[in-house]
């Protein structure tokens, strides 16, 4: 009779790649949930539209590959980059900018470097750099928090939303200009400190609405930030990744921002909190930096890559030209991530130190 | 309650024990036939006892162990021999090996054997003669041979009695602890007797199994024994791990668990070697559980060595359509069998028969995301991900730097991955190739090795040639100049009185140079009798080398041609420079004739004693190695070593004592050889010495003749048959001819 032959082991788990995708999706709810509420129909348009594009380009270059098309689909690793980019862009901005952004993560990014696995560089973030670069003006151009709104103003509803991500569409329709987004933008946490000159931080914080109608970190901002912690500690009970990443960046950040204080003078840049609940710290600490694919290997590793993170999101926010910085941190740690990956092999059983992952040959099997 | 340490990594797969522990262990009735395979241990593989026909009793010898790491076996039940053949033995690739068939006859009559009453009474190395010819191996894993792990040499603090079976489905320890405790505790008592009562004695227990736990803890009163419990998470039952989480201590890279003072037995292993030293038994039957859904029984057998698998599936209501895989070990290190007819061995500790709904197909796999479960799961903590990456990339030294040969193929990483990727397999695969090319590049080593030694060797013997010409040229400079120089010295005399200080002290400087010429003028007979062995072997070597040439067949390159050409040329040149130099040579005096058989005389003697030194020599490191091996093998194999080496060395001995009754006889048959050879060489060399110059031209001429006529007429033949060195051979004689032109004209100037 004839028998299955294959090797040890021969129980695996339940769960697949497919759930851990599954996971992190479903760990996104909280964070865009937050940013609806604060900002309005924006972003899960933005996510809409970036999914949509997200499963053309991930088919469209699997079929032209002659790989399995369904196979690949359903592994939902497309959905997570284009739900991630989604959440990460400006909401209200126009439809171009999410497609133009998902088709350079899925195509350039993630599929001329050899699939799922083989990028070194989050496609996500390289999507949104892309972005920032070439469109810097629809890239800056965030709402205001809904409460900050002024009262001759409503905040556009799904239908309004709609009209001004997709004007071509609404002038077919209507055959009226849409509204611009212009009506609705104002300056986010970060910019306000970029450009404050004159006040001290206790002064901003009690003159300018943004501070004192929040509690910590600009309304609106600090609140989605806080989603995005929650999702991120869901993701660490389930052991999708492990804390080492996340927690350096969060306290390298830290360190730096408590370092650099200098007790609210007008050209502090900002508290710790300041810095740990806007723009997209927790957004990128649980969701960004934790990409296994692109992040150092080891548990060790991890701790500096995160840490090293951490420290350049302080510095570009500080002194670069950006008010914020966890897309460009992001991607300038994935290149050292290999480099990181060959100091910090960890040790192994039996052996009395670690060793280098480019160790010559010494001792025979 | 003693402190036990974390499993690294690891994973906890449902555990499936709960259905073959219902009922007590069972027997079965006999099979028809019980294919025995010889090799089941690691090591090499026993000596064949029996061959076909033969009647064996139960408990038999069927094959005894040869060399150290060696196990035998023992028939199961008394009945036939029927063949002994190559039959499919359990084993990864499904290679066939030497079996030993038996057709029991059903009386199961057991050959005459004698336990032990109190084991006290013989010597540790005695008891371990008793589980060496036992036929006793690990019962738990890779199936090492018992006797070779407790005869370590390293003072042992702890004992370890593996009885954590962390493998799911499995159940046959917990079953025997269950059901056989008390010979359990007795072979933990033999083991600590054997190993020279260690400090501590520790049994290693998951917390999975309370009643093995509670049954075997009430016969461990008024013992030194501890049962240790720790929560159930696989591989703890690997022997590096359980010491990690029984002591903290790792064992070191390239190590044994002795090395650290530490020997681990499995709990089924130390039941064995009781059943061997208290009641004489053999190992011949081990507890096997049957398990899985597609049995409608599960249940755990004493089931006897070479039973086949399907005679266990048969009594346990075996469904094959239901079946996914069949299973030999448990679902983590198991490996599949592709034939039911295949035996059960002494490490067949389980029998798994999963559905398709227990143990699915695996889906294939999906691109690696390098999430990091596997290194979080990996007891090894190795990066497994890194090592995929590696081992697709077929980057030996970037596996070999991420340790790949630290991986104890637990398949944990395999377990967990969220992409179904069999990493297992890839790394299983690595190892293969790494071990092929280092076993290929040791060969290409040594081959350059010899090949080095030898270039080394020859530019030595050439050097030393020079060296020694270059001093024969010196002394007879230094002769000629000293002749000169007394002729000189006696014609000025008279005249240079203020220069006598002066020429004496060059006096004294000729006087040392004609000593040392004429020490070695010594022996005029051995340099004759050298130069014509010289003559003899150069004279053969040119024929050697031009029917070299003639034999090139017509394939031969031009190169190879070349070759031989030069080495005609080079032969040809030898010859000419032996025969000069035998010319030259002294004519030896009679009277030292005696010395050279004096010389030929004592070789015998001095070679003996020369070759007992050298084997003195050869012990002495032999021993010291022996010293520094760590291994047992190892050990085992220089012991084997030395031991040949001291009978050389008696030997030798033995003929150095005997010698001297012997040479008398052989020194007059020498004394004669030599003396004849002697007289020829006179003889030779006095014909010589007396030819003027121009007989010594005219027999030169007549040996040219020859030559050349030998010469053409190798040529004719070579013409005829169309060979391909025509050209080579026609150069020979033109220069033959030529040489012979000259030759017959310098005799008729002469004459």
């Amino acid at each position: 009779m004839a028998l299955l032959k294959l090797t040890s082991p021969h129980a695996h788990t339940a769960q697949s790649t497919a759930d851990v995708m599954k996971l992190v999706l479903l760990a996104t709810i909280p964070g865009l949930v937050a940013l609806t509420v604060f900002f309005g129909w924006g972003t899960i348009i933005n996510v809409f539209i970036a999914a949509a594009v997200a499963l053309i380009c991930e088919a469209s270059v699997m079929g032209l590959r002659k790989r399995p098309v369904m196979f690949y689909l359903k592994d939902n690793s497309a959905l997570v980059t284009a739900v991630l980019l989604g959440l990460a862009l400006p909401p209200l901005a126009p439809w171009w900018i999410p497609v133009v952004g998902t088709f350079f993560a899925i195509v350039i990014a993630k599929h001329l470097y050899g699939g799922l696995g083989y990028n070194p560089f989050n496609p996500a973030m390289v999507g949104y750099v892309v972005l920032l670069i070439s469109f810097p003006v629809q890239m800056t151009a965030w709402p205001a928090p809904a409460p900050l709104y002024p009262a001759e103003i409503d905040v556009p509803g799904l239908w309004q939303s709609l009209q001004i991500v997709l004007p071509f569409f609404n002038e077919a329709l209507t055959g009226t200009v849409s509204g611009s987004i212009d009506a609705y933008t104002a300056a986010t946490p970060l910019d306000t400190f970029k450009h404050n000159t004159g006040l001290l931080v206790e002064q901003l914080y009690k003159k300018d609405p943004l501070f004192n109608q929040g509690s910590w970190a600009g309304i609106g901002w600090e609140w989605a930030n806080f989603a995005f912690l929650a999702g991120g500690c869901f993701l660490l009970y389930r052991r999708v990744f492990t804390w080492h990443a996340p927690v350096a960046m969060l306290v390298s950040l830290t360190l730096c921002a408590a370092l650099f204080y200098d007790g609210g003078s007008s050209s502090s840049h900002g508290s710790p909190l300041l810095h740990l609940l806007s723009g997209g710290t927790m957004l990128g600490a649980f969701f960004i930096v934790t990409d296994p694919v692109t992040s150092a290997t080891s548990n060790k590793g991890r701790l500096i890559y995160g840490a090293l993170i951490g420290i350049l999101i302080f510095i570009i926010r500080s002194w670069g030209s950006y008010p914020d910085a966890v897309a460009f941190a992001v991607l300038l740690m994935n290149f050292a991530a290999p480099l990181i990956d060959n100091y910090t092999l960890p040790r192994t059983y039996g052996h009395k130190k670690s060793r280098k992952a480019t160790e010559k040959k010494d001792e025979g099997p | 309650m003693r402190k036990v340490w974390d499993l690294i990594g690891g994973v906890h797969p449902p555990e499936n024990k709960h259905q073959s522990v219902q009922e007590s262990i069972g027997t079965l009735p006999l099979p028809e036939k019980l294919v025995i395979p010889l090799n089941q241990h690691i090591g090499a593989p026993p000596k064949l006892l029996v061959s076909a026909g033969d009647i064996v009793l139960k408990g038999q010898p069927l094959a005894e162990p040869k060399g150290m790491v060696s196990v035998g076996v023992h028939a199961p039940t008394s009945g036939q021999i029927s063949e002994i053949s190559d039959y499919p033995i359990p084993h990864p690739s499904g290679m066939s090996a030497r079996c030993v068939t038996l057709i029991p006859d059903g009386k199961d009559e057991w050959i005459e054997h004698k336990g032990t009453d109190n084991f006290r009474d013989k010597t540790p190395e005695e008891l371990l003669d008793i589980i060496r010819s036992s036929g006793i191996s690990g019962l738990g894993g890779a199936g090492f041979a018992s006797a070779v792990k407790l005869s370590t040499r390293q003072p042992i603090s702890t004992l370890i009695i593996n009885a954590t079976e962390c493998e799911p489905y499995i159940t046959a320890d917990d079953m025997l602890m269950q059901e056989r405790p008390e010979a359990i505790v007795e072979g933990i008592k033999i083991l600590s007797y054997i190993l020279g009562e260690p400090d501590e004695i520790l049994i290693g227990i998951e917390d999975n199994k309370p009643q093995a736990y509670e049954i075997l803890e009430s016969y461990l009163e008024g013992t030194n024994i501890e049962l240790v419990e720790f929560s159930t998470r696989y591989p703890s039952g690997g022997e590096k791990q359980l010491i990690q989480i029984l002591t903290g201590k790792e064992v070191p890279n390239g190590g044994l668990p002795a090395d650290i003072g530490i020997v681990c037995q499995n709990v089924g292993t130390t039941h064995a070697i009781q059943r061997a030293i208290v009641h004489g038994e053999p190992l011949f039957s081990r507890v096997t559980t049957v398990t899985g859904k597609a049995c409608s029984t599960n249940r755990n057998y004493q089931t006897l060595i070479g039973t086949p698998i399907s005679h266990l599936l048969e009594y346990n209501g075996f469904d094959q359509s239901q079946c996914s895989r069949l299973v030999m070990g448990g679902p983590m290190m198991g490996l599949t069998l592709e034939n039911p007819e295949i035996p059960v061995i002494k490490t067949t500790n389980c029998i798994l028969a999963p559905t398709e709904d227990e143990l699915p197909t695996p889906p294939p796999a999906q691109p690696c995301i390098r999430c990091g479960m596997c290194a979080e799961a990996c007891p090894a903590s190795l990066l497994p991900q890194q090592l995929f990456w590696y081992a697709q990339s077929q980057n030996y030294e970037r596996l070999e730097a991420h340790n790949l040969f630290d991986c104890i193929e637990c398949g944990a990483c395999s377990y967990v991955c969220p992409s179904n990727i069999p990493l297992v397999q890839y790394y299983r695969a690595s190892k293969g190739e790494i071990r092929k090319l280092a076993a290929e590049k040791v060969n290409a080593d040594r081959a350059r090795q010899r090949f080095e030694f030898q270039k080394a060797r020859k530019e030595k013997e050439e050097a030393a040639k020079a060296a020694k010409r270059e001093a024969r040229k010196k002394a007879a400079e230094q002769a000629r100049a000293k002749a000169a120089n007394t002729r000189t010295s006696t014609e000025v005399s008279p005249a240079a009185t203020g220069a006598t200080a002066k020429s004496s002290a060059a006096d004294d400087i000729i006087k040392a140079a004609m000593a040392r010429a004429e020490a070695k003028k010594a022996s005029p007979e051995e340099q004759r009798a050298k130069l014509e062995r010289g003559v003899v072997r150069a004279e053969s070597h040119l024929e050697t080398v031009e029917q070299r040439l003639q034999d090139l067949d017509s394939e031969a390159t031009d190169k190879q041609r070349e070759q031989a050409q030069a080495a005609i040329e080079d032969a040809r040149l030898r010859l000419e420079d032996a025969q000069s130099k035998l010319k030259a040579a002294p004519e030896p005096k009679p009277d030292k004739a005696k010395e050279v058989m004096a010389k030929v005389q004592a070789s015998p003697k001095e070679a003996l004693e020369k070759k007992i030194a050298t084997l003195k020599d050869r012990i002495n490191v032999t021993e010291e190695k022996i010293a520094e091996a760590e291994d047992d093998a190892l050990k085992a194999a220089l012991q084997k070593g030395l031991e040949k080496q001291q009978e050389k060395l008696r030997d030798a001995e033995q003929q150095l004592t005997e010698a001297p009754a012997e040479s008398t006889t052989a020194i007059s048959e020498t004394e004669d050889a030599a003396a004849t050879a002697i007289a020829k060489a006179q003889a030779k060399a006095a014909a010589q010495a007396s030819m003027s110059d121009e007989e010594k031209l005219r027999a030169n001429v007549t040996s040219l003749q020859t030559r050349l006529k030998k010469a053409q007429e190798r040529l004719i033949v070579a013409e005829e048959e169309g060979s391909n060195h025509i050209d080579a051979l026609r150069t020979g004689v033109e220069k033959l001819q030529a040489k012979l032109n000259s030759a017959e004209t310098e005799l008729s100037e002469l004459s």
